[in-house]
């Protein structure tokens, strides 16, 4: 009797599904929809579909990105991706392989056609080498992930989004390859000045408080010689703290670079223990209101070390 | 070969060219210091072959990680694993969903069959330990804790299986034996959006029943959990799970889960027979409050044969409240949960008719810092098979956090249990995680 009622629930429940199946399922929309781990893949996306796609990042650029709760609210959004932009290197491993799983969506799950992790086509630092253990801290064993933050491998990534999108589009290919080159060709220019602003300040020493700028110190020559954190993700300590003083009075160092996530605090403490200043400079798009754009994000962080490095000769 | 023979040929013409015979030496001094030289090679690439089959496979003649990739029109795709021969540790290019790269122990790796071992490694599963220590001090009588004790440790093993399904299997090894927590396959993606799960699995009924011990907040169950819906164990059974994410209104997220097992669950639900399967159903709706406040609400219900009798039924009814508060750009150092979860249950008696026991939970978290959470709970619940006896109990907990993989947790419990006992206890526990590194818990 038992099994014949639950037959009858089976059958029943299937049918409703069957239904709600149908009203759910939307017509292929026109423009590729596209989701982003971050706001800085979704700004290089942008620049390279125009108005052939829709994007939507998961992060906020002044969030943690390491840290981010997998809301079911971002799986409204993953459902219908048809692509899913990753910076990968395990900075997402937290949060997005629970929301990829969940998704329901075969096309953006991990290997799938749709699924787009760009760390493979940057060139990637700070991969450990030896034995990785914990014991030295948050590490990513497959090299740091913010690699976005050098122009060069913006340009891979914009390549690489443009041949996807040409690949999953391919009635809008010859749009996507004229939007990346010229994206290339603005990038290109966009450096020249950019060059300009850094070059009088070759090999400047900073301290950071996370390994968040490796490309970026690479790009620009800025000399990082230690950092607020003891280890990646483990918050400072007081020894650790002193030895940072120590060091950056030692090396004539005056400047701290902070992500706008981190609190101020024991910055603070050290720059007026050396007498000199924090700057919460903006590892990604979005980090705060008036930088949507990739190229704004190095406009605003060169502002503000040209700036700040006038300010300590 | 036909310059030796020309040279052979040349060295039998000697005799009748005696004036050649300094040239004729002269080649086949030549010859003789090629055949050296054939020789020399033939014992390096002898060497060569020797070292690559010591060498743990799949050596690709990879370029170094860090070499940056030329995007081109076909993306190069990097090698599955690349091992170097100075640092032998395999690295994963992209790790799948809920995968992390295995680490690999430093020094030669063994081969495996005709697969190298590095190849063979790349699809092993991600696997991690999680241990819970537990210590108790205080009058706990009738709930006894152990003073000390090793409560749970927990071996999860991950995967992809193929392009359709992921297995997930996590083993609990107790002080007293082994017992397989949850072992299922997941179809994350099936036609009309439907995901189903089949194995061995925690049920959808409600929230606390679907955490495992590592990711509650606090050292034990609420009593409601203790009382009606099977202790630490829970509804926990051998089955299959369909959900589905169905369209809201206005950003409302809905999903509905609907699962069947086989019937057996601790102490609430029994299989006497192949048809006494037991069905849980649960329907969460999820909505963004604002950009750092969300709020969870669900209703579930859970039936199957009472372990009273073949004929008696159980059934269970719960409405679960969530609210979150993390501010996204301090979400590192603070934040606000509050749960609370209401179950009220339906026993089938042999002789005293059906009893209607009820109970609740509610509990509140707030991260003070980065490493320190501050929490308290409220709990109270019915016997399952009495509603004259009720327990009551509160706790107030602390948790230090030294880093994402351990954590120290102390828990201040009163509990007064119907039979007028009063316990005052100290809970204390210390978690470590060790291997792969999972998904934040929400």
């Amino acid at each position: 009797m038992f099994v014949n009622k639950l037959q009858c629930f089976l059958h029943r429940a299937a049918a409703i599904f069957a239904v709600i199946g149908t009203l759910g399922v939307s017509q292929a929309a026109s423009k590729l929809n596209v989701v982003t781990s971050t706001q800085d893949l979704a700004a290089i996306s942008r620049e390279v579909g125009g108005d052939r796609i829709t994007v939507d990042s998961i992060a906020k650029g002044y969030q943690d990105p390491h840290f981010v709760e997998p809301k079911p609210s971002f799986l409204l959004k993953l459902m219908k991706a048809d692509l899913l932009e990753v910076v990968g290197l395990e900075l997402e491993i937290g949060w997005l392989p629970p929301l990829i799983t969940q998704s329901r969506n075969s096309k953006v799950q991990v290997g799938a056609n749709g699924y787009l992790d760009l760390s493979r086509y940057c060139e990637i630092l700070e991969i450990p080498t030896g034995q990785v253990t914990r014991a030295m801290g948050d590490v990513h064993p497959l090299g740091n992930p913010h690699y976005w933050l050098d122009p060069e491998n913006g340009r891979r990534m914009a390549k690489a989004i443009a041949e996807k999108f040409s690949e999953l589009r391919p009635q809008d290919a010859s749009y996507f390859v004229e939007h990346e080159a010229d994206f290339e060709r603005r990038l290109t220019e966009a450096e020249k000045r950019w060059d300009a602003q850094m070059g009088r300040y070759h090999g400047r020493k900073v301290i950071t408080y996370h390994r968040s700028w490796p490309n970026f110190a690479k790009r620009f020559n800025l000399d990082v010689i230690g950092y607020v954190e003891p280890k990646p993700g483990i918050p400072p300590t007081p020894s650790h703290t002193l030895d940072v003083i120590n060091t950056m009075k030692r090396e004539g160092v005056k400047l701290i670079l902070v992500e706008p996530y981190f609190d101020l605090r024991t910055p603070n403490s050290i720059a007026s223990a050396v007498g000199g200043e924090v700057l919460v400079l903006l590892p990604s798009v979005g980090g705060v209101k008036e930088v949507n754009t990739y190229f704004e994000l190095f406009v605003y962080d060169i502002n503000l070390l040209n700036k700040a490095f006038a300010k300590y000769k | 070969m036909p310059r030796i023979l020309f040279v052979i040929g040349i060295s039998l013409l000697c005799p009748i060219f005696a004036p050649a015979q300094q040239d004729v030496s002269e080649l086949l001094n030549r010859m003789k210091a090629m055949e050296e030289r054939i020789k020399s090679l033939e014992a390096e690439v002898q060497d060569l072959k020797g070292q690559q089959s010591a060498l743990p496979a799949a050596v690709t003649a990879a370029q170094p990680p860090s070499t940056p990739q030329q995007p081109g029109v076909a993306a190069p795709q990097r090698p599955a694993a690349s091992v170097t021969v100075q640092a032998p540790t395999v690295t994963l290019p992209a790790a799948p969903a809920g995968l992390e790269a295995p680490q690999t122990p430093s020094g030669p790796l063994p081969v495996y069959g005709g697969a190298s071992a590095g190849a063979s490694k790349v699809f092993n599963p991600d696997i991690s330990v999680i241990g819970d220590f537990l210590g108790a001090a205080g009058n706990g009588t009738p709930r006894s804790t152990p003073a000390l004790e090793m409560h749970e440790s927990e071996a999860g093993f991950q995967a992809i299986i193929d392009p359709y399904a992921r297995a997930d299997f996590f083993i609990t090894f107790g002080e007293q034996g082994v017992s397989l927590e949850e072992g299922y396959l997941t179809f994350p993606a099936l036609p009309a959006g439907l995901q189903m799960k089949v194995g061995k699995m925690r049920s959808g009924f409600g929230k606390v029943n679907t955490m495992h011990n590592h990711v509650l907040p606090w050292t034990d169950r609420p009593l409601v959990t203790q009382n009606l819906v099977g202790g630490e164990d829970g509804i926990d059974d051998a089955g299959f799970s369909f959900s589905r994410i169905l369209p809201g209104p206005k950003d409302l997220f809905l999903e509905a889960t609907g699962q069947v097992f086989r019937g057996d669950s601790d102490e609430i639900f029994k299989s006497y027979r192949r048809s006494d399967l037991s069905v849980v159903g649960h329907l969460r709706g999820y909505k963004d409050l604002s950009e750092s406040t969300n709020l969870d609400l669900g209703v579930s219900y859970a039936r199957g044969h009472s372990p009273l009798g073949p004929a008696l039924l159980y059934s269970l009814y719960g409405v679960d409240a969530t609210i979150r508060w993390k501010p996204l750009r301090r979400s590192i150092y603070n934040s606000f949960v509050s749960r609370s979860e209401f179950i009220w249950a339906r026993q089938d008696r042999p002789t005293l008719g059906v009893a209607k026991p009820f109970g609740f939970y509610v509990s509140a978290d707030y991260q003070l810092a980065r490493r320190w959470f501050f929490g308290a709970r409220f709990d109270q619940s019915q016997r399952n098979d009495n509603t004259a006896l009720q327990d009551t109990g509160g706790s107030l907990i602390l948790t230090y956090w030294p880093s994402e993989f351990s954590q120290i947790r102390g828990q201040l419990r009163r509990t007064s249990y119907a039979e007028h006992l009063t316990a005052n206890e100290f809970l204390f526990q210390f978690m470590f995680s060790m291997g792969a590194h999972g998904a934040h818990p929400f």
